[in-house]
């Protein structure tokens, strides 16, 4: 059957890998390509680059990163982050990444994601969702703006719209986990997973090697993302799925 | 030399990216002429099975592959480009295919026989299993590879098929005969199995150059 995947994501800023990353034994621990190796040698199943560039010329940056990657690189990725237009989707896609992904620019205009489906497939298509409780919602809501604008969608309806625009996969982000290590958010991962017919990627809470465990189980997620504890060195990619694989979670 | 058909669909840089590693020569090009030279053929795809036979078909290149198929030099097709090498597809209404194999491309149902939903596209890392031994899975276990599809092969002949995956349904993940080969899934996508995958098709070409 069909594995659960283990996607580590980096930030990129003009070309660098940024966040805290702390791997001492990497010549150059800001290399995009250095990372996505050691990362695929760990077993990554798959990787997400966010370009968190502020400027012009730091996204055309990206462009390069993104060939460099793709050169070294025998497994699939998928580059998020500032794009906005069929034209941006285009760029990264012939650079040789395999998936984009939307997050802001799918609320604001959502005919990007059937434009961007019709013309590539929509395995191509992530839409990216941060999601945040919301008392007076009754229900978690949709952020955008790297989580700091509210908008009037509820989480699970803008998912199956979404997908019915055209989206082949949903990254959802739980912003009330997120960096806090205690947990992915089940509920969440779960509601949207049963909702929509497409994979969900589970990314934001991820603390210990069980989390992984509880949210493919208890929160039906097809693949799971996670940054700073692999980055810190918290857990590794290998340790992940060793625990996985002795729970009986089939992975790669 | 490999040829990689440009039909203006392909994940080409990935696929040419993957030879490169291996340090095979190669060439990418959208002609008949140049191409039914090449000693062994790739055709790539991601995209639709409508779509790229339209395209095949008005480029000539459709005519291209059928010859290049009667000459018993290796072709792979990868993904949709292994899905064009059959009969037809119900993708976005009928499509007559290449018609070098013999099935029909078919949507995943989305329910299983036991009345259990599944998630459409098949997404992710699934394992092989053997059905028969053929040159191309020379030293490799049988272990997980890339796929990314809504449809797949339904064929009823059990001989070509070589590996297949199990995603609710049995999925010819690899098939072929003497010279035909296809992957359904992304062999430049699936690490080091996939590279020698690739490996092991670079080998047959060689093989049969000797031969010829």
């Amino acid at each position: 059957m069909l594995t659960k995947r283990i996607i580590p994501c980096l930030d990129v800023k003009e070309g660098r890998v940024v966040k805290g990353i702390q791997f001492l034994e990497l010549r150059d621990a800001g290399d995009p390509v250095e990372l996505a190796k050691f990362y695929d040698e760990q077993g990554a199943d798959e990787l997400v680059f966010l370009d968190i560039s502020a400027s012009h010329e730091g996204r055309k940056t990206m462009v390069d990163v993104i060939m460099a990657v793709a050169s070294e690189l025998a497994i699939p990725f998928t580059v998020g982050g500032g794009i906005n237009t069929l034209e941006d989707m285009k760029r990264l896609l012939r650079a040789g990444a395999d998936k984009v992904s939307l997050n802001t620019a799918a609320v604001s205009n959502p005919d990007l994601i059937t434009e961007g489906a019709s013309f590539f497939g929509s395995q191509c298509i992530v839409v990216a969702i941060d999601a945040k409780y919301d008392a007076e919602m009754g229900s978690w809501r949709v952020y955008t703006h790297g989580g700091r604008n509210p908008t009037n969608w509820k989480v699970v309806d803008w998912a199956m719209e979404a997908v019915n625009l055209g989206a082949g996969e949903i990254l959802l982000t739980s912003m009330d986990r997120d960096g806090e290590k205690e947990g992915f958010d089940e509920e969440l991962t779960r509601a949207v997973s049963e909702a929509v017919s497409v994979p969900v990627i589970a990314s934001g809470g991820a603390g210990n090697v069980e989390h992984f465990q509880s949210i493919f189980e208890v929160g039906k997620a097809d693949a799971a993302l996670a940054a700073s504890i692999f980055h810190y060195k918290e857990t590794s990619v290998e340790e992940v799925k060793s625990f996985l694989r002795k729970v009986g979670v089939e992975v790669r | 030399m490999i040829g990689i058909i440009d039909y203006g669909m392909g994940n080409l840089f990935s696929v040419s990216k993957a030879l490169e590693r291996l340090n095979v020569p190669y060439f990418i090009s959208d002609k008949s002429e140049k191409l039914m030279n090449a000693n062994g053929l790739i055709l790539p795809g991601v995209g639709s099975f409508r779509d790229a036979m339209l395209r095949l078909n008005e480029s000539g290149l459709s005519e291209l592959i059928k010859r290049f198929a009667e000459t018993n030099k290796p072709l792979l097709g990868i993904c949709l480009g292994m899905q064009l090498l059959f009969e037809e597809s119900e993708e976005n209404g009928f499509t007559r295919g290449l018609g070098l194999l013999s099935g029909q491309v078919v949507r995943f149902s989305g329910k299983s026989n036991d009345g259990i939903n599944y998630k459409v596209p098949h997404m992710g890392w699934n394992k092989l299993t053997y059905k028969r031994s053929s040159s191309i899975l020379n030293k490799i276990s049988e272990s997980h590879v890339y796929f990314v599809h809504s449809y797949y092969v339904k064929t009823d002949d059990k001989d070509i098929l070589i590996a297949s995956s199990d995603y609710h349904i049995e999925v010819p993940a690899v098939v072929g005969n003497q010279n035909i080969l296809g992957m359904q899934f992304h062999p430049e996508k699936s690490s080091k199995l996939g590279m020698q995958l690739f490996k092991n098709f670079v080998d047959l070409v060689e093989e049969r150059m000797k031969l010829s």
